[in-house]
């Protein structure tokens, strides 16, 4: 008889999700999905409203990295108030904007290592789930617990006085920039009291750093074998091919390093991308079009990014994005755990960026916006935490939008993470008819080192029970269980 | 109590005030540092009691501040339980009877609507959202009627006209059908001054200069910086 079983606290993801999995009749994992059940359709609802409206509305998709949507949106309604593809913008304009999406990224970076992933490292994916989740890092490790906290707090409060609220604010506008960065606003986060400045913030990027490299060196076999596959890597790089996650050309290499997207101009992505639909799952499956459905996917995110990047401009992540890269013998890294690694590396890159900038006398400038001649459609496209994010607009002769395309980070890691998935579960359960508690957590685990926000990319609204059924090869449910 | 020459007294709340003979209510409390909430009314134009926030009781009747001209030794409630209660229902009324998405609305943090709610407390209107489908009309070169957000406060009808007098906008269909829209023929050719002016006299987000979107930074916006009604009240 299939049963049902809740299993508590609360998962680590953002979002909605459900894994099945599949078994021949020796009870072997012959297939795996992860499907995304809920809808959103931003895209449809953003239509007839006026185009100005867009980053302010459109970024209400998400509460973890709605900059990412509020920025890309504006990137592309940059080109169609006519003030260039991407780099037009005033001084001021564009390194506010930085400022901002710098400020996001380490946020919400050190959100999903600190609070949603730690707990695996500390306690072990076998771990006592009670203990495994922010408030058993707090009572284990005080330190690191505390460290997370403060470290997001000031990323938002970079958001806030550039945005104008830690949620959902309203800084970018097509064009630029409603505000300037005041000398108090700077004074304050480069040297404020401690931690809340910037050289803190480096300090324990690094510190941060060591505490995962610490625990792979212990754990080197477990880390770098969990749900490793070969796969290709896209992401926007900088035009001489630094790691640049506000703008760049698109860039994509294979399992070998091999360039498949020569740095082309991200404002023609839908010549080089293709998403299919698949009927069990709200989230579409993008791949490079020339490649085909098979052989196109690939991965976005920290991992993808510093595949695809030649170096980092800052000097500390360079350092680390040396070691990253030797780590592989200069080849692209396809370990799905080195996710986290490629993110502390990013986290600490972040850090450097934001202490440079603040000490930028432009960002106090006063020439906020820039406008040309009216354009009738625009693409932008960033390096949202989790990925490649792309946002594309039309408009009509009135002002209003008439198509919205939105290729969310966490849609173009559809497929990996379903092969995640798919790897985990053989790994774990192969050969069982019975779901235990850490063959369940596993399959997170590997859903979680991409740092999903399904709701985001499948347009949902929610929260995210992971539900999870193991199915006999006469389609008997043999196991169901939920964690919501 | 003697009061100034060419003044009559009042009793509002039980404080006794006094103001010039032919004022309203509204204006009479407001010369006296005491806030009655107003929406549809619009200073220097004649008031029509469209909305009905203003409303006071008089002789234990409701009336409208903003039509009602003072008398001497008249006995005025306002800022009571019950009539707060009323006034806050009026407000829910106004959002469940249109689509007012604050969060994405250029208006938000100048709109009286909306500062009014905050004033009154509104949570979650005690009403159902009865959903309507509205339209926008952007075919203006100058502005966006948004049919979604208006009030029919008439606020626009009253002061938006040409120099012969004419007006840019009208009242259209009645009953719950009812929309203020903005006639074509004029509209294509408004003015940039007027265009400003006409979004700025709307209460709420109805009225949208084309092109201006959140240039104006949250935390420097009218009501962000005070509550409505406080510069009134603040003001002695």
């Amino acid at each position: 008889m299939p049963k049902k079983i809740t299993i508590e606290p609360v998962t680590r993801v953002e979002g909605h999700g459900k894994v099945t999995i599949q078994l021949n009749d020796n009870h072997e994992v012959v297939d795996s999905r992860l499907h995304i059940v809920e809808f959103r359709g931003f895209e449809r609802f953003v239509q007839g409203r006026p185009y100005w409206e867009a980053p302010v509305l459109v970024q209400r998709l998400c509460g973890i990295c709605p900059v990412s949507h509020h920025i890309a949106a504006a990137k592309a309604l940059d080109v169609i108030v006519g003030a260039g593809n991407g780099d037009g913008l005033t001084a001021v304009g564009e390194k506010m904007r930085r400022l901002m999406h710098y400020g996001q990224f380490f946020q919400s970076h050190v959100l999903h290592f600190f609070h949603l992933s730690s707990p695996d490292f500390l306690f072990g994916i076998d771990g006592d789930p009670a203990m495994r989740n922010i408030v058993g890092v707090a009572i284990t490790n005080k330190a690191l617990a505390v460290q997370g906290v403060m470290m997001r707090k000031f990323g938002q409060e970079i958001i806030k006085v550039t945005a104008g609220k830690k949620i959902h604010g309203t800084g970018a506008i097509p064009g630029g920039i409603n505000k300037n960065l005041s000398p108090d606003e700077r004074d304050r986060l480069l040297k404020g009291p401690d931690p809340l400045n910037a050289d803190k913030m480096v300090e324990w990027s690094l510190s941060a750093l060591e505490f995962f490299k610490g625990y792979h060196k212990q754990n080197r076999a477990k880390v770098d074998e969990f749900a490793r596959f070969p796969s290709n890597h896209l992401s926007l790089v900088r035009k001489d091919g630094a790691l640049d996650i506000y703008h760049g050309v698109l860039r994509a290499v294979d399992p070998n390093g091999k360039r498949i997207l020569n740095d082309v101009d991200y404002h023609e992505y839908y010549n080089y991308i293709e998403e299919e639909v698949r009927s069990w799952s709200y989230m579409k499956f993008p791949y490079l079009k020339h490649l085909g459905k098979e052989k196109g996917w690939y991965r976005v995110g920290p991992l993808a990014r510093l595949n695809t990047c030649d170096f980092i401009p800052t000097p500390l992540a360079q350092k680390e994005f040396e070691e990253f890269k030797a780590y592989t013998h200069g080849k692209p890294n396809n370990m799905s755990l080195h996710y986290h690694w490629a993110r502390l590396i990013e986290v600490l890159h972040a850090a450097e960026v934001i202490r440079d900038l603040l000490q930028d006398p432009d960002l106090q400038n006063e020439d906020l916006v820039v406008k040309g001649e009216k354009q009738f459609e625009g693409v932008g496209v960033i390096e949202a935490p989790r990925g490649t994010l792309f946002h594309h607009y039309k408009i009509d002769e009135n002002d209003l939008i008439t198509m919205a395309n939105l290729i969310v980070s966490t849609t173009n890691n559809n497929e990996p993470m379903n092969r995640s998935v798919a790897s985990t579960a053989r790994a774990f359960m192969n050969g069982q008819e019975t779901i235990t508690e850490p063959m369940m957590n596993a399959v997170e685990v590997a859903i979680r080192a991409y740092d999903p926000c399904l709701s985001c990319a499948t347009h949902a609204l929610g929260q995210m029970p992971l539900e999870m059924t193991l199915v006999g090869p006469d389609g008997h449910v043999l196991d169901h269980k939920i964690k919501d | 109590m003697e009061g100034p020459i060419n003044k009559i007294k009042i009793s509002l709340d039980g404080k006794t005030i006094f103001a010039p003979k032919g004022s309203t209510i509204v204006e009479a409390a407001r010369e006296n540092g005491i806030y009655i909430p107003t929406l549809c009314h619009f200073e220097g134009t004649d008031p029509k009691a469209c909305c009905r926030i203003c409303t006071v009781k008089i002789n234990n009747r409701l009336m409208t501040s903003c039509t009602t001209p003072i008398a001497e030794g008249m006995e005025i409630e306002s800022n009571s339980a019950e009539l707060n209660d009323l006034r806050k229902s009026i407000v829910e009324l106004l959002f469940v009877s249109g689509n007012h998405f604050c969060p994405t609305c250029e208006k938000s943090g100048n709109c009286e609507l909306q500062a009014l709610a905050y004033r009154f407390k509104m949570l979650v209107p005690r009403f159902p959202y009865s959903f309507p489908r509205k339209e926008v009309d952007a075919s203006s070169p100058k502005i966006i009627k948004e049919q979604n957000r208006c009030i029919a406060c008439k606020r626009c009808i009253k002061t938006i006209r040409d120099e012969k007098g004419r007006h840019y906008f009208a009242y259209k269909n009645r009953g719950q059908h009812l929309e203020v829209v903005l006639d074509p023929v004029l509209g294509a050719a408004m003015p940039d001054d007027l265009a400003r002016k006409a979004m700025e006299n709307c209460p709420v987000g109805s009225i949208l200069y084309k092109e201006k979107g959140f240039d104006e930074p949250i935390g420097t916006r009218k009501y962000d910086k005070q509550p409505i009604g406080s510069e009134i009240e603040n003001q002695s």
